[in-house]
């Protein structure tokens, strides 16, 4: 049985906001079902006891003093914006 | 013999000694980028105005004592997924193409302060996945070498224009071996610094744990040098590592007598070509008469690197690649009648392949359910394998291995199937797993094409993998073997 199905690469690209043909739907699942069988040999180890490591640096916290400080100006932020209007981001509407 | 063929030290002392000017190098760099890219096609971007009038500026300053930079004068090339204020940056993604920074990467502006010139951008794999540059969404970088056979990836661009002798030196990007691997496929000096050595600010986030900027050079002197310009703690990366930096250059003595070398037996076992495996032994041969010692170690949890890495770089890629929708910056698709619609086609004509995929797999990996079964496994792995490292480095001064199982394969060869093509990078990715850092030089050719050696180190001591590299090359002359083009 595949680990990942047809209908289920559609909802994976709906939640990574991606749109997706049945055609490509059929090499991605095909694909992602290799590539997960693959990673399922990492169950022949046993990891009870051992804790993740989500980085390898011991990291902490560190805070800056709240103080203003130049950065990009309005202008600038906006330079790469593909579409804008009175120094604000113009997009489609979000409702109806 | 070109210009390109000397050190940034003898080309410095030539400056110094006003026996050549900065325009000269920089023309240098030009024309043989006109002579030769069109063949290799490293380059997305050239910036070639600006480099020129920089060099008429730094001319202007030969002979005073305002010529103080490390760097002085030197043409470089820049990957392009790193920010160069007023120079576009693509990420090697049609969906950047249009994107012009309005800010410097902190590596770039040490490199101002080194008083380099950036002569341009460097092609890619498309936000730095992929091991060939056959994902970059402009063209395909070839080899200088063998222009049938593909240059490495995703750093190509940058290892390809060093190895072509168009810039003297490049930087990159190393998440699993983005850096090594294609130097060692193009014949050239690449190193994946620490993590946390060098500042991360102004480099587009693929796998944000995993990523480190690192140098590309002809030879390992002149990569310590460039390693010297840009590493350092940055306020603005809240993973740079407030750590001293060493004097690297000072490393370069030439001794290695009494270092302690492991050489991991699934470094050289199945899966590695012979041919590489010889290229390596022969080199543990040439250290070993300079005094050094070396003994055969186990890596036991390496075969578990590249589904350790794919399960974790593409979660992290899928969170980092969620900013390009077309919002804020970058090319914004056509007709949305939503802001829905227009997140998902910009994203879906702008993405290729290799980019969905690994967006596809990041998603569902973190997603209800599989949580647990997959990310958080893999995170469980990543400590076993940093174990291994954290063992064997605990005794010995080095591990050594080739840094790819074979020579740069023919473009083409991998493509349909991304498996075999990740498992290329199965001795590049234990080390950024491990936050190690790692170098790969030239060890000779097999068949006509390069063959790195690939040296591993303690966190934070590029002093010693440089103090063996430059040991290495010193006692032979595959680094100046150089590709006909």
């Amino acid at each position: 049985m595949s680990r990942i199905s047809k209908e289920e690469v559609k909802h994976v690209a709906k939640l990574a906001r991606l749109n997706m043909t049945d055609e490509e739907a059929d090499m991605f699942s095909k694909q992602l079902d290799d590539i997960i069988g693959y990673a399922e040999q990492l169950n022949e180890l046993d990891t009870d006891n051992v804790e993740p490591t989500t980085h390898v640096l011991d990291m902490k916290n560190v805070l800056r003093e709240d103080e203003v400080k130049p950065w990009l100006s309005n202008e600038e932020a906006l330079k790469n914006t593909p579409d804008k209007q009175n120094g604000l981001i113009k997009v489609p509407a979000v409702l109806e | 013999m070109s210009l390109f063929d000397k050190k940034i030290s003898e080309l410095h002392e030539l400056l110094h000694k006003k026996e050549m000017k900065v325009s000269e190098l920089v023309d240098a760099s030009f024309s043989r980028i006109q002579q030769v890219d069109e063949k290799v096609k490293a380059f997305l971007t050239l910036n070639e105005e600006e480099a020129r009038e920089q060099a008429k500026y730094l001319d202007s300053k030969m002979g005073t004592d305002e010529m103080r930079g490390l760097l002085f004068g030197l043409p470089i090339g820049i990957k392009d997924n790193i920010s160069t204020k007023g120079l576009r940056t693509t990420n090697g993604s049609k969906l950047q193409e249009n994107f012009v920074p309005v800010y410097d990467a902190t590596v770039i502006q040490k490199l101002k302060e080194a008083e380099t010139i950036t002569v341009g951008k460097l092609n890619m794999d498309e936000f730095a996945m992929g091991s060939s540059n056959e994902n970059s969404g402009f063209f395909q970088t070839r080899n200088p070498w063998n222009t049938d056979h593909v240059p490495g990836g995703s750093s190509g661009g940058s290892a390809a224009s060093v190895a072509a002798g168009e810039v003297l030196f490049s930087l990159g990007s190393d998440t699993g071996g983005s850096i090594r691997q294609p130097a060692a496929f193009c014949g050239v000096v690449g190193l994946k610094p620490t993590y946390g050595r060098v500042s991360r600010f102004g480099l587009t986030a693929f796998a944000s744990s995993l990523d480190q900027i690192g140098p590309i050079t002809n030879t390992v002197e002149d990569n310590a040098y460039l390693l010297q310009a840009i590493a350092g703690h940055d306020p603005m990366d809240s993973t740079s590592a407030n750590v001293d930096k060493q004097d690297y250059t000072a490393a370069l003595t030439g001794d290695v007598k009494g270092l302690k070398i492991a050489v991991p037996k699934e470094y050289i076992g199945e899966g590695v070509d012979e041919d590489v495996k010889n290229r390596v032994m022969e080199a543990l041969k040439v250290l070993e008469g300079m005094g050094a010692e070396w003994e055969e170690v186990s890596l036991p949890h390496s075969k578990y690197g590249v589904a350790t890495y794919y399960l974790l770089a593409s979660s992290e890629a899928s969170s980092n690649l969620a900013r390009f929708d077309g919002v804020r910056y970058g090319v914004r698709a056509d007709d949305a009648k939503n802001l829905l619609e227009l997140y998902n086609k910009t994203r879906s004509e702008g993405f290729g392949d290799e980019v969905k995929r690994r967006i596809m797999l990041g998603t569902f990996a973190l997603s209800s359910g599989f949580y647990d079964a997959y990310y958080k496994k893999a995170q469980k792995v990543r400590t076993l394998i940093k174990n291994d490292f954290d063992q064997v480095l605990d005794k010995y001064d080095v591990i050594l291995g080739p840094t790819t199982p074979t020579p740069a394969f023919k473009i083409g060869e991998k493509t349909d199937d991304p498996l075999t093509m990740y498992a290329n990078d199965i001795l590049t990715i234990p080390v950024n797993l491990a936050g190690v850092p790692a170098i790969s030089v030239p060890c000779g050719l097999s068949n006509g094409l390069p063959v790195g050696l690939q040296i591993i180190g303690k966190a934070f001591d590029e002093s010693t993998i440089y103090r063996v590299a430059h040991a290495y090359e010193q006692a032979t002359d595959h680094h100046q073997n150089k590709p006909n083009l």
